[in-house]
């Protein structure tokens, strides 16, 4: 559903710009208001979230889909935990349908893919590697905590037949998606690297990221 | 890809190295070798069986479904599809199908979730009968390999059908198994094999009652040329070919 948000950039607590292929990761606490906005139009935001006070708790693509009994996320959906709680709630969404099954792009997955000489392309998952080495807030984390994420502004339609695909995105400039933390989160964040699909309309570009305190 | 069923497949049942009965409910975890197969048999109808695989050699390799999915274009398996690793590794291989759909989204269910649709029940009162739920079971058996919460990925839910409308609203297909169903799965990797028979988490039901299934397994030999599995699609091949060149 197509809900518009009355927040103000000028009024952010963070507002960041992450380019195509780089990760990007933060904390957000609870209350706070976490936006992903779409700079360029058509840009997969492959999106991973754990409690902050206990990572081993963290955002369940198969709980979000199975107790809302839906596939697709936009305004109203919640993203539940590994434990079955509230981790976040979708609060504005002006793009209408973000995907949960899609997962992130690896070196290893595009050999089977595409090619198996694609495999020294950039990918989502080098990149969440990338981040767990260098980041503070990924003490301890690893290859272990990376599980199904959630692709903002990508189109993965699923028929009632089971056949799924990478459609066009339907994500457009200036379009996001905005989320309230009803704990304290850390967010990690691969910009989708991918030049082998239209899930980044072959061309990826840098995304926005703004906060709000509650308010 | 049409469904693909297998009313009459051929099984020699002399060549059964083991069977296993898998109590409604209950779980059950073991080292299947690189060529080795096991058929699952629902033994009461509307079976569900949960299932995760690892690598037996490097745990940290594990069942990916998103890697599943988007490689064979679907959302659900049967006869043809295979379990992606996450290294780009086929772990798995559905070589014959009697079923038609085995749901790959929706996890497993919890305790809360079990209490609230079946009740109260504990072994205190209820012995060996207890109403068991998916997600503690698969963490009683990963935890005897050093496994845990962190490992816990999405499962396959063999025999269970979720059919998705055009709007992604999923609603549950009762009785998509029947009494003496099967799925044969051969093993292309060593696979440590974890499973649960809880009922899946979208199951209407309201008595706790799930359905036996029987593992049987057997030399089903690692996937030759022209295999069903192999040839479903050039994804599938080049999986293959990732997988021969861990065991060189």
């Amino acid at each position: 559903m197509i809900v518009e948000s009355m927040l103000n950039p000028a009024s952010a607590v963070l507002d960041q710009v992450c380019d195509a292929g780089d990760p990007w990761m933060a904390e957000v606490k609870k209350g706070q208001i976490f936006r992903i906005l779409d700079l360029e139009g058509n840009q997969a935001v492959d999106t991973l979230f754990y409690s902050a006070s206990n990572p081993e708790e963290r955002y369940s693509a198969v709980d979000t889909i199975a107790r809302q009994r839906q596939l697709y996320l936009t305004t109203g959906s919640v993203l539940y935990s590994s434990e079955g709680n509230t981790m976040l709630t979708i609060v504005a969404d002006t793009c209408g349908r973000h995907d949960t099954l899609g997962g992130a792009c690896s070196a290893e997955s595009n050999t089977t893919r595409y090619d198996l000489a694609k495999r020294p392309m950039h990918s989502c998952r080098d990149s969440f590697m990338h981040a767990l080495n260098h980041c503070e807030c990924a003490a301890n984390m690893s290859k272990r905590d990376i599980t199904a994420n959630i692709n903002f502004f990508m189109n993965v339609p699923v028929t009632a037949d089971g056949t799924l695909s990478f459609a066009d995105g339907i994500s457009g400039a200036g379009k996001y998606v905005e989320m309230r933390a009803e704990m304290d989160v850390i967010v990690l964040i691969s910009n989708c690297p991918q030049l082998n699909n239209p899930c980044n309309a072959y061309n990826p570009t840098p995304v926005r990221l703004l906060v709000w305190n509650n308010s | 890809m049409a469904l693909t069923f297998d009313a009459n497949i051929d099984f020699d049942t002399n060549k059964v190295l083991w069977d296993e009965v898998i109590p409604g409910g209950n779980h059950w975890s073991g080292l299947m070798r690189r060529g080795t197969a096991l058929r699952l048999t629902d033994l009461s109808g509307s079976a569900n069986l949960s299932a995760l695989f690892y690598n037996a050699e490097d745990k940290l390799e594990r069942y990916n479904m998103p890697d599943t999915l988007k490689a064979q274009h679907t959302a659900f398996l049967t006869k043809s599809h295979v379990c992606y690793s996450d290294m780009g590794r086929v772990m798995a291989s559905i070589i014959s199908d009697s079923v038609g759909w085995h749901d790959t989204i929706c996890g497993v269910t919890d305790a809360t979730m079990i209490q609230a649709q079946y009740g109260e029940s504990s072994y205190q009162t209820h012995r060996n009968n207890l109403f068991r739920n998916g997600k503690d079971s698969l963490l009683i058996e990963l935890a005897k390999h050093g496994l845990g919460k962190r490992d816990l990925t999405p499962t396959v839910n063999f025999f269970s059908k979720i059919m998705p409308d055009d709007a992604g609203n999923l609603s549950f297909v009762p009785n998509n198994s029947k009494l003496g169903n099967t799925v044969d799965i051969r093993f292309d990797m060593n696979v440590l094999l974890v499973v649960s028979a809880a009922p899946h988490p979208l199951d209407t039901k309201t008595v706790y009652a799930p359905s036996a299934v029987k593992l049987s397994a057997w030399h089903a030999g690692i996937a030759d040329a022209d295999d069903v599995c192999r040839m479903s699609c050039p994804q599938n091949s080049r999986g293959f070919v990732n997988t021969e060149r861990y065991y060189l």
